[in-house]
């Protein structure tokens, strides 16, 4: 069998795209031509197809791919995607938090005086998700860009937004007041291959796990 | 719709009714709108579409979701006193409720089979093989049933000691196809060892008959029900056409026992469902097991041009 079981593979480009070549080089695919050539979308004879990791769900749900690794921030995003989730893969560790700016509680304050208050997002579900669930009416605002922008701007009063290292936040003078949810790389399956292409799927997910829990 | 769509549905669907006629399954039809309160009794969740209309005394009419409840609902109206076992099939519009981006329409054409008053395994046995056949008489090929227990991850939730308010989250998230928070929320739980080990394993059992000697003896009585339905449909002569999962669930609440789910590999989604509801037609004045299939017919017709686009790019 070919190291990747006959089964296409939906890779995300970007910040996840370096570890999830070097799991399929794990593998054993040879994944050199991937990392080289950045504007070939489709590598049909490796069975891998790269794309921006919000479409990773898109394409497995559609059965576009048969599996496919994306951050599981895009996955509570994306809500009712028929999908899979068969395994956490540790890596591409990042965490959803709520930030404000340094200095001031704007958001507390709002809240106290006007009884709502607002966040610019690029997540507006995980971002009502967690304020409806933690009681607090909230405006959400969705930005598609860099969201640091927003509260010292005045758009918003604070932001949800992923961090990694948090130097963004602090180049910004942001602070970060709650974590909502820790999020990490989750290889995803479309239902309809998990059934009929079983045993591959399982071949693989096994090879994978011996790969990530060296 | 227009023609060129209208012609090839109606063929497949011609294909269909001919092979549930011949099999005896007679084909019926109800009003498109039901009382909510008729399909509530069928199912709390049944109530397709989320559009509410209202009658002149004020009482709630809904679309209906599927074409079971209704029938039930016909069944302990008119066939009080009929012989059994019912066949019956239809050919209809169902109505659900659609959120952003998904690939589905807020109306869809079902085309369907159910078998009243016959119990399992041979009522299960008898429906499968009838929908495998005429999948194939409508053109598609590479069609498979898969099958699983609808019960049974509930029954072994309770005979691993979950309490029961844990049980629908753990459900849910099953049902969500969610298996890292499925492992996660049973740690959570502080189930571990063997318990934890056949918790997480069963909703990825799947495959030929032989994964059935390979689970647990907790899961005994759905295992040998399983077993007894693969002896029945390879004497059909489909065996080869299912596939048993351990980890089915299917979304609506009245099945009992073994459920469906029929795929076509050409597609990335399941073309039909179904299975064993034999509470659902008590609540209907007439107390009898029962079993169905429903398919997709827009699905059925997808599959059918990517099946042929699939053979065009091999043969090339």
């Amino acid at each position: 069998m070919s190291p990747n079981e006959g089964l296409t593979i939906a890779v995300p480009r970007g910040a996840l795209m370096g570890e999830t070549l070097d799991l399929l080089e794990g593998l054993g695919l040879n994944v050199s031509e991937v990392r080289s050539n950045q504007r070939k979308l489709l590598f049909a004879e490796l069975g891998i197809v790269t794309m921006r990791p919000s479409d990773v769900p898109t394409y497995v749900e559609h059965g576009a791919a048969d599996i496919g690794i994306t951050g599981k921030d895009v996955l509570l995003e994306d809500g009712e995607r028929e999908v899979y989730e068969l395994l956490d893969l540790g890596f591409g560790r990042c965490r959803m938090i709520v930030a404000e700016r340094d200095g001031e509680d704007t958001i507390a304050e709002s809240l106290r005086r006007l009884g709502t208050f607002t966040v610019a997002t690029k997540y507006p579900r995980i971002a009502l998700d967690h304020f409806t669930a933690t009681g607090r009416p909230v405006g959400i605002v969705e930005v598609k860009g860099s969201v640091e922008l927003a509260p010292l701007t005045g758009l918003a009063d604070g932001i949800v937004d992923l961090t990694a290292s948090g130097r963004t936040l602090v180049e910004n003078r942001l602070v970060e007041r709650e974590e909502i949810v820790v999020c990490t790389a989750r290889l995803i399956a479309n239902p309809v291959a998990h059934k009929l292409k079983a045993a591959a799927i399982d071949s693989l997910l096994a090879r994978i796990g011996e790969l990530i829990s060296r | 719709m227009l023609p060129d769509e209208m012609r090839e549905l109606r063929a497949i669907s011609d294909r269909l009714r001919a092979v549930f006629e011949g099999a005896g399954y007679g084909e019926v039809w109800t009003p498109t709108v039901e009382y909510e309160e008729v399909l509530e009794r069928g199912d709390q969740r049944a109530a397709g579409a989320g559009l509410r209309l209202f009658d002149g005394s004020g009482r709630v009419l809904v679309l209906r979701f599927d074409m079971t409840i209704p029938i039930a609902r016909l069944v302990g109206a008119r066939y009080r006193d009929a012989a059994v076992p019912i066949r019956l099939s239809y050919f209809a519009h169902s109505y659900r409720a659609v959120s952003r981006g998904q690939v589905q329409a807020r109306e869809f054409l079902q085309a369907g089979i159910e078998l009243i008053g016959a119990p399992g395994p041979e009522g299960e046995a008898e429906v499968v093989a009838l929908v495998i056949e005429a999948l194939g008489q409508a053109g598609l090929e590479e069609h498979r049933v898969g099958i699983g227990d609808g019960d049974l991850y509930r029954s072994l939730l309770a005979d691993c000691g979950v309490p029961e308010e844990d049980r629908m989250p753990l459900l849910e998230t099953l049902a969500r196809r969610d298996l890292v928070g499925l492992g996660a929320q049973l740690r959570d739980l502080g189930i571990d060892g063997a318990d934890l080990e056949l918790l997480t394993s069963l909703p990825t059992m799947r495959g030929p008959a032989e994964i059935l000697d390979r689970v647990d003896p907790r899961a005994g009585r759905a295992i040998e029900n399983l077993r007894a339905l693969d002896a029945l449909l390879n004497e059909r002569g489909v065996g080869d056409r299912v596939l048993f999962d351990l980890g089915l669930v299917r979304e609506l609440g009245y099945y009992s026992g073994a459920v469906f789910e029929v795929y076509d590999p050409a597609v990335g989604y399941a073309i039909g469902g179904g299975g064993r509801y034999d509470k659902l037609l008590g609540r209907f004045g007439r107390d009898l097991p029962a079993c169905g299939i429903a398919l997709d017919l827009q699905r059925i017709h997808a599959a059918g041009a990517a099946e042929e686009r699939l053979d065009r790019e091999s043969s090339k």
